[in-house]
């Protein structure tokens, strides 16, 4: 085990450092155009006429597409979240006689290049007959609000209910019930590269192939085979380099349709760049919940009931994911903490906004804000030190594995940890006591300082399966062939380095393809922490097949029993002999159809596996963030963050806490800064980044990530839990906790924009 | 549309080029040259992808039309690396210490850091996140990339590289 928990350089990096990564954007065909789309500007509205007359005049324009273009069009179909109901209010790829929020695929221009595209998209007509609009989640589950979908009476295409023991009798025994609602702020995974896609038709060979979705590439090739007609084999997916994804990238989105059916309409290739303004409004939103939570606990502090109800505002449409945020929400908002009566009821509700899907922790960010808050809160009416509190109540090691109560949508028992020793671990590394001492004497002061804890469970790993093959090649070097796809999070190298210690070979011999559908026949992606996790031990599986092919090969060779061999540096010697060996290279001779056929073996070392599980690995951790609010204008400074997770295991303890860093910035992002604001007709008022702020080099502090590896998981062989979101997961709750502590508040909405805090204080010098 | 003829030299080379007046310069730069390294993000001259090196400053190839850049040499990340196999050492230094993750953002913070480095050879934390924060990256939280662009700096005052020629390590 050379270099698994080593943190090597990664196989990514130098093409990218070097300016010739090829992102999509990147790719040119022979005859390539470039196809711009025509957006809905109005919320809500029936589309009454498309004109493209103006438009086809224009020298360049090869041509437009309409819904009428397209007869038998389908909705595009949840992949996973399906929750009854859901389905009712799927999106067609472009809009066929209504649009429900600006920013809906309305008309598809192609033309000779981008610059002509939109100018043609100036010349095109629309006329819409504009309908009410309803933004609220709340104001459209009433009775009065007009109605979005005609299947879906009320604006509310699902809800359900999960409880645990007896809510209702339990908050009536508590010596104090805390009632209070939240809200978080709409707002997105805004990777750096915006969307993009090339879609080339050879019609001699009856081929399409698509460059471009990268998150699962596999599942939006079925989506597109079903949606098209063209069979699966006719369709070849290549995922390029992209820009990021953090959960918004490569879900089927509408264009995803409409480039590849543009390429296939007009027979030439056809390229879209989202611009920015296009991707602020099209492009999945996420994190937009309302709560209405009540706490109920003992004088002593010990929580005994939680129960909450959620709004989940979904915007126009169910999109690829259907209801994953909220059931991540219904079934994490218990966290790290034990509860023996729950009660979480959820509603889904439709708006005229752009549709939701996942962002990085999605519906966890939002529900560790609201219980890390709820907590404070109750610490403050009992007097108790946040701290204590969370201890009184966190479920501990010996309680592992630990049931959180039955969820029909979600698997719900923590695998292993100790959550309260990571709790006093980070308090003790940020030298907790003394912390709150000196921001009380500062704000005695007159400095409002604060220090705020988040404690979080995250989830990560999800099943059902992953794929990997692994094959030796001619020159002895191992490839291995995996279901995932990388959005720039490392994986390949991850990936080369469980290989490389499975295999015993340097790691510079491993290769790692992904993303292409003609060479990986089957894959779930990557999403949900799960590459690692999942691709990894797949991985692991094959290697153990190809190992053993291996063996046998090398038996048969030098005519002595498997059992007298060993592997390793890359060859397979005899125990004891080590001048009596064979490399890969020979061994891949040994296995070429001639030999290989000759003395009874299957030709090639070639060995595919599936890593199968519907569990979940569960890593945790602490967010401490100390904070000093400027009274006068409400800023807020950042003074020092620690991040803590304990993984399970790392594979690359450098990757690790690089996620660990960047999902803190944009967890800090979405607290302080980040929020799709629309006006009361549903136009959207965030479409540039002038408007919607992303945290840059003075927004976000150094900060401290120490990643542990104390309590790997039972689930799969390498003991690895996924380590992607943990340093999001938890920002919004810490840095609310800090800024309630610091103003001596109790904040029950983000983002913590400084007008909000003004009112605050406001609110509370008024008593 | 009118075309016009312009003349640039991009990383030592001079190139001519037919452009309509309303071309970026990044897209000229991109889809006329081919040096597909210099990225969009934005399109509106906030996220800093696109930023290369006019002169020797770093602007947003974005904001610029083709035109505007007749006569003027520019520098591009294809150009940062002394040959195929060597890397510079702020690129060097952003693999040791991870400072990048998609890559996406990664060419124009490169080139602003070669531009501060060049103004200021010994820059400390604080100055290197003013240099920078006109570049946006969505993966790392920018620590790493301040720790890269500090270390590259004491390699390069190391080597002597940073007080030598204006435009060329």
């Amino acid at each position: 085990m050379a270099y698994i928990g080593s943190s090597v350089r990664r196989k990514e990096d130098v093409p990218l450092l070097r300016g010739i990564g090829r992102y999509v954007g990147d790719i040119r065909r022979p005859g390539m155009v470039h196809a711009a789309i025509l957006r809905s500007t109005r919320a809500h509205a029936r589309l009454a006429a498309i004109d493209a007359s103006a438009a086809l005049t224009l020298p360049g324009v090869i041509g437009v597409l309409t819904a009428a273009d397209m007869p038998g069009l389908k909705t595009i179909p949840m992949r996973t979240g399906q929750l009854p109901g859901l389905e009712r209010s799927q999106q067609t790829p472009i809009a066929t006689d209504r649009v429900r929020y600006v920013g809906e695929p309305v008309a598809v221009v192609v033309a000779r290049d981008r610059y002509v595209a939109e100018d043609a998209l100036e010349l095109m007509e629309v006329v819409y007959e504009e309908l009410p609009a309803v933004v609220d989640a709340r104001m459209a589950m009433g009775a009065e609000a007009p109605r979005l979908h005609d299947a879906v009476p009320g604006n509310e295409p699902a809800g359900f209910e999960v409880e645990t023991g007896d809510v209702q009798r339990a908050l009536g025994e508590c010596d104090l019930v805390i009632e209070q609602t939240f809200e978080t702020n709409r707002h997105a995974a805004v990777p750096l590269e915006t969307r993009g896609l090339v879609a080339e038709y050879d019609e001699p060979r009856g081929m399409l192939t698509v460059w471009g979705p990268t998150k699962m590439t596999h599942t939006n090739w079925r989506i597109l085979s079903e949606l098209s007609g063209l069979p699966q084999s006719a369709i070849h997916f290549i995922e390029p380099a992209v820009g990021g994804g953090f959960g918004a990238r490569g879900e089927f989105y509408p264009e995803d349709f409409l480039i590849p059916f543009a390429a296939m309409h007009f027979r030439v290739p056809v390229c879209w760049i989202e611009d920015r303004s296009e991707h602020l409004k099209s492009t999945n939103h996420s994190r937009q919940q309302s709560y209405r939570v009540r706490l109920g606990l003992r004088n002593d502090g010990t929580i005994v009931a939680m129960d909450a109800e959620i709004l989940f505002d979904m915007g126009g449409y169910t999109r690829t994911h259907g209801g994953v945020p909220i059931v991540s929400s219904s079934a994490m908002l218990q966290g790290p903490l034990r509860i023996p009566n729950y009660r979480c009821r959820i509603h889904c509700v439709l708006t005229n906004k752009t549709p939701v899907g996942t962002y990085r922790s999605p519906g966890r960010y939002e529900a560790n804000f609201v219980r890390e808050r709820l907590v404070d809160i109750a610490a403050h009416r009992l007097g108790l030190d946040p701290a204590e509190l969370r201890r009184r109540n966190m479920i501990r090691p010996e309680e592992m594995p630990y049931d959180l109560g039955r969820n029909p949508y979600h698997y719900n028992v923590y695998d292993s940890g100790d959550l309260p020793g990571q709790l006093d671990a980070a308090l003790s590394h940020m030298g907790y006591e003394e912390l709150r001492r000196r921001c009380e004497e500062a704000r005695a002061e007159g400095r409002a300082m604060g220090v705020g804890i988040g404690c979080f469970v995250e989830t990560s790993g999800i099943g059902p399966w992953e794929y990997a093959r692994v094959e030796v090649g001619n020159n002895g070097g191992v490839v291995l062939y995996s279901g995932i796809n990388s959005v720039g999070q490392g994986i390949a190298t991850a990936l080369s380095q469980i290989v490389a210690d499975e295999m015993c070979v340097p790691i510079e011999d491993v290769r790692v393809v992904h993303g292409d559908t003609a060479k990986v026949p089957y894959g779930n992606g990557s999403n949900a922490s799960r590459s690692t996790v999942m691709a990894g031990s797949a991985a692991v599986g094959a290697c153990g097949k190809v190992k053993e092919k291996l063996l046998r090969l090398a038996a048969a060779e030098l005519e002595i029993d498997a059992g007298d061999l060993v592997l390793a540096d890359g060859r397979i010697s005899v125990r004891g002999a080590p001048e009596r060996s064979l490399d890969f290279a020979a061994l891949a001779r040994l296995a070429l159809p001639g030999p290989a056929l000759a003395r009874g073996f299957s030709p090639g070392i070639s060995e595919e596996d599936f890593f199968a599980t519907d569990k979940r690995p569960f890593p945790y951790g602490v967010h401490v963030a100390v904070v000093e609010v400027d009274r006068e204008t409400g800023m807020i400074e950042i003074l020092d963050y620690l991040v803590m997770e304990d993984v399970g295991r790392k594979v690359n303890p450098m990757i690790v806490e690089g996620q660990m860093a960047g999902g803190l910035a944009q967890g800090i992002g979405g607290a302080l800064l980040e929020e799709f604001v629309f006006d009361g007709d549903g136009q959207p008022q965030a479409t540039s980044f002038m408007d919607y702020l992303m945290p840059t080099a003075m927004d976000v502090p150094r900060g401290q990530f120490i990643s542990t590896e104390e309590y790997p998981s039972p689930h799969n062989p390498l003991g690895v839990k996924g380590a992607g979101e943990g340093g999001i997961t938890a920002a919004g709750a810490a840095l609310a906790n800090a800024v309630s502590n610091a103003l001596g508040v109790e904040v029950t909405r983000l983002p913590l924009k400084p007008g909000y805090l003004l009112e605050l204080m406001d609110a509370t010098e008024k008593g | 549309m009118s075309r016009r003829t312009i003349r640039v030299r991009v990383n030592d080379v001079e190139h001519t080029g037919e452009v309509e007046p309303r071309k970026l310069l990044s897209d000229f730069i991109r889809d006329d040259l081919g040096l597909t390294g210099t990225h969009v993000g934005c399109e509106h001259g906030v996220c800093g992808a696109c930023t290369v090196l006019l002169n020797g400053d770093p602007v947003r190839s974005c904001l610029m039309f083709a035109v505007q850049a007749d006569g003027a040499e520019i520098d591009t990340v294809e150009g940062l690396a002394p040959d195929a196999n060597t890397l510079h050492p702020l690129q060097e230094k952003f693999q040791e210490r991870h400072g990048l993750q998609c890559g996406f953002c990664t060419p124009g913070i490169l080139l602003t850091a070669r531009a501060l480095l060049r103004e200021v050879p010994d820059p400390g934390e604080t100055e290197i996140r003013e240099w920078i924060s006109g570049n946006l990256c969505r993966c790392t939280g920018y620590r790493n990339i301040v720790t890269a662009i500090r270390e590259a700096a004491e390699l390069m005052s190391e080597c002597g590289a940073a007080t030598s020629a204006p435009r060329k390590d």
